[in-house]
């Protein structure tokens, strides 16, 4: 996504470097690190009190440890453990020996600086911090030296650091940060702090462990789910299974009698069993017998959905590129056009989503896992009609996000049933209410006209038509009837057209609400251009690889991806029948990646992955484990959405229900995944979301090579790639 | 009626009813929540516990049903042989990335290593595809049995 800072509120360098900490350690958050603190669900607000606390991010006790106070959320990127290698990195401490918080909800202090809030999404969590973060602990380190000098008195340019220690080595004295952590307290950091060359790094571009993972072998790992509070009751909840429906009536006679259940609380659109347990919370639900007030979404069907986005997607959008003449670029050589549809998308994360919630008279207290803090402290503020001041909220590791906790509605929902609770209430959502009731990945149709002349594309007219989410989620992502992120891979055309125009046209599907889903537009966006671009050089009698290099001379970085997928692949060998090789490059979130899908496709139109060779140029790679981790899995995400992931409407409400009718891949339909990691000292790209981009454009190339079907639609339908019938 | 069940080599009681899965009676009376909720209807695996040293999804099996028998979760899992090596081998390889289905993979993976020592790619298909990473960890996972597997028995 190409949100330039300037255009945003962000956290300016002084906020960082001279920002309090407010709240604290508030939750049960454990890493190895860190002794004790498990399940002990509230902690008193922590004061720095003895601390060298020198900004928002980084306080140094007298011991010595270092706590580093994560902006972002960990739901399994492994950002945490990037960003913690990056402050320490210019902290020079000590690694072994660094403990991990929580931050709380605050913009001020850990807004995204791409975005202005406290968010994680869009890949960005290392490159929107990537130098605050360096900056911060540069003006740490800068302090201690300075702390030590003043007590050897000697110029602190004769000192060095390294493992928490401020060395002299002229006298041979050294000082650890903890002992220091109180003279530098009283320190003012320089004002142009400087960085480390890349050349010096002794952490960052190391694959190190994972500081989160230990604790996730042997269960005490903490997610939201996982919040237990003294006296609390657990609630589960069915919402209307039409789209904007109301509760009616309610029969709860057989309900009440189950052992167990507590309480059952009737909403606006949702009822709630409150019981002894989650077993009785869901069987009181299972129980009930609700009439609904089903309202105007009671004959919605995706048939009416499809019908409407594609009339919407006939007419003009919104300009949000055009460069050169799009109707000379047009009207030259041989013209080509597609239109290519994607389907809604449950997010699924393995977590369901939850939030408990104890409110009082005068305070809410939150305990989940989200990926907008500030939000959900907002929302949940406004739903007990209570002072933002007076709402904590305590976040967890995730259990995976995808986007779907980007949303504020578990947290809102559950104050609305804690309303009628004396006490804590943990409310989880069954998986069907997760699936039936998620914020979807948006229904998306693009059409793409092209022309031809030499092998080459002269003209390409791209219109994007879907959701506009940044509308809702950001506005000002969404200006002159664009949707930024709906358009963003569209405007970041990585091949060298001259005549290149793309639109916009906004088309909200009724009832449904949409929201972003690991990948957001680009997802759309790659899938379009790269398919389109395999039929393009078919059309032109080219290799799908060939073709490419052939307009991606001013795009050196991608090339090269490019060139090393095609060595690594064995690109170009034979290949048994029915078999073949896909190719899909992309830009997307400032990561320059290749990648070949081989695939097999049987008589029966089933599709089996063999191999998956992906090449990428991150720029500078943090842990350059993680980039690979995350490549696989993300590989992983997308490639399953395009075997099987479709949410359908019917009557108002969603068909599917659970993973028998929402199926995932599974370990047995796993390909081999290879990632290359190109070397590069550019500033770091986005990462956690690229993989799920890479794979179903890659995939439908390499059915389309293995059968000469061209599929233009996801998921994979496998009528149309069977074998001829004998 | 109180229910005792042995988890993790302890002698647990609590009343419940019998027809309670054991999953919420670990994750909600007895406050283990290392074993997690997926999906309720053993499709996913998150849930996985050992009865009897097997492995099985708790989110459908009644308390009631494994009274007597030996219980062993993701908190008991590093005390036996299997279980350490998968653990370690996790760790070595770098696995887990959310974390949240890994509970299940874990004990699931243990109780493949225990019942075949020497698991090949079928043998871990079988054991393993009961088992949904949203992550997409598959990969990794395949290669931590194997190297979990190569491992002397410490």
């Amino acid at each position: 996504m190409i949100l330039a800072e300037k255009n945003f509120q962000g956290v300016s360098r002084r906020t960082l470097l001279t920002g309090g900490l407010a709240g604290g350690f508030l939750l049960a958050f454990h890493l190895p690190v860190r002794a004790g603190a498990v399940n002990e669900p509230v902690q008193p607000p922590d004061d720095t009190a003895g601390k060298f606390a020198p900004n928002a991010l980084i306080r140094i006790d007298s011991s010595g440890t270092t706590t580093l106070v994560m902006p972002q959320v960990e739901m399994g990127q492994g950002v945490y453990t990037s960003i913690s290698m990056i402050l320490a990195e210019e902290l020079d401490a000590d690694f072994a020996r660094v403990a991990l918080e929580h931050a709380p909800p605050s913009d001020k202090l850990y807004g995204n600086p791409m975005f202005g809030i406290q968010a994680t999404g869009n890949s960005n969590s290392i490159r929107a911090w990537w130098p605050h973060l360096r900056t911060a602990g540069a003006g740490a380190r800068a302090m201690l030296v300075q702390a030590a000098a003043k007590q050897w008195q000697v110029d602190p340019a004769s000192c060095t650091t390294a493992n928490s220690e401020v060395m002299h080595k002229e006298s041979g004295r050294t000082l650890s940060y903890g002992e220091l952590a109180l003279a530098a307290s009283s320190e003012v950091p320089p004002k142009d702090v400087p960085l480390k060359d890349p050349k010096d790094f002794v952490l960052i571009g190391k694959p190190l462990k994972r500081l989160d993972t230990p604790d996730k072998v042997n269960g005490k790992a903490i997610y939201g789910i996982d919040a237990m509070l003294p006296n609390m009751k657990f609630a589960t909840i069915k919402t209307c299974p039409v789209f904007g429906g109301k509760v009616g009536k309610v029969d709860d006679s057989a309900a009440k009698k189950i052992p167990g259940v507590q309480k059952i609380v009737v909403s606006d659109d949702f009822v709630a069993v409150v019981g002894d347990h989650m077993w009785a919370a869901k069987k009181g639900v299972d129980a009930l017998v609700i009439d609904w007030n089903e309202g105007p979404n009671a004959q919605l069907s995706s048939s009416d959905i499809w019908r409407d986005l594609r009339a919407a997607s006939e007419k003009d959008g919104a300009v949000a590129k055009s460069v050169g003449d799009i109707a000379k670029g047009l009207s030259t050589g041989d013209r080509v056009e597609a239109a290519y549809e994607l389907p809604f998308l449950a997010h699924a994360t393995m977590e369901p989503i939850n939030a408990t919630v104890h409110l009082t008279a005068d305070s809410c207290e939150i305990w989940t896992g989200t990926q907008v803090m500030t939000r959900v402290q907002s929302e949940a503020a406004k739903a007990a009609g209570l002072p933002v001041e007076k709402v904590i909220v305590n976040n967890h590791l995730l259990g995976g996000g995808f986007g779907r906790k980007l949303e504020a509605d578990m947290a809102v929902a559950a104050v609305r049933i804690a309303k009628q609770v004396d006490g804590p209430v943990k409310v989880v959502w069954t998986r069907e209410e997760d699936i039936q009731h998620d914020v979807y990945r948006p229904v998306y149709r693009d059409t793409i006209a092209a022309t031809l002349a030499d092998g080459k594309i002269v003209g390409w007219k791209y219109r994007v038509s879907g959701s506009a989410i940044m509308a809702r989620w950001f506005p000002p992502g969404f200006q002159k009837g664009v949707d930024i992120d709906g358009v963003d891979s569209a405007i970041d055309m990585p091949y060298d057209i001259p005549n290149f125009h793309v639109e916009f046209v906004r088309a909200e599907p009724p009832g449904v609400p949409t929201g972003f889903w690991r990948g957001v537009g680009p997802n759309n966006n790659v899938f379009a251009i790269e398919s389109f671009m395999d039929e393009l050089a078919k059309k032109a009698g080219k290799d799908p690889i060939e073709f490419r290099r052939g307009m991606l001379a001013k795009n050196p970085r991608l090339l090269a991806a490019l060139n090393l997928a095609a060595e690594k692949s064995g690109w170009g060998q034979p290949l048994p029948d029915r078999v073949g090789r896909g190719v899909s490059v992309q830009p997307s979130f400032a990561s320059f990646i290749a990648t070949v899908v081989e695939a097999e496709v049987d008589q029966q139109g089933e599709v089996k992955l063999r191999r998956v060779t992906c090449v990428v140029d991150t720029g500078i790679a943090v842990n350059p484990d993680t980039v690979r981790a995350q490549l696989e899995g993300g590989l992983i995400f997308g490639l399953t959405a395009a075997l099987y992931g479709e949410v359908t409407i019917d009557k108002g409400r969603v068909q599917q229900s659970n993973f028998n009718d929402y199926r995932m891949l599974r370990i047995d339909q796993a390909p081999k995944i290879e990632v290359h990691v190109i070397q590069s000292g550019e500033a770091p790209g986005g990462i956690g979301e690229t993989g799920v981009t890479a794979g179903p454009p890659a995939l439908r190339n390499a059915i389309y090579a293995a059968t000469g079907v061209a599929l233009r639609r996801l998921p994979i339908d496998r009528s149309l790639i069977a074998g001829k019938k004998s | 009626m109180a229910t005792t069940l042995t988890i993790n080599g302890e002698a647990k009681s609590f009343e419940v009813p019998a027809e309670m899965p054991l999953l919420w009676v670990l994750r909600d009376v007895l406050g283990m929540t290392g074993t997690k909720f997926g999906c309720g209807i053993a499709q996913c695996g998150a849930c996985t516990v050992h009865i009897d040293g097997k492995a099985v999804r708790s989110c459908m099996l009644p308390v009631g049903a494994v009274r007597g028998r030996a219980v062993t979760t993701i908190e008991g899992i590093g005390a036996t042989p299997a279980g350490a090596k998968v653990q370690k081998a996790w760790l070595e390889l770098e696995v887990i990335q959310c974390g949240y289905c890994q509970s299940g993979q874990i004990m699931s993976a243990s109780a493949l290593l225990a019942a075949t020592p020497n698991p090949d790619d079928s043998d871990i298909d079988a054991a393993m595809a009961g088992n949904i990473c949203r992550c997409g960890t598959y990969v990794r996972i395949r290669a931590a049995i194997k190297q979990a597997a190569s491992q002397r028995q410490s």
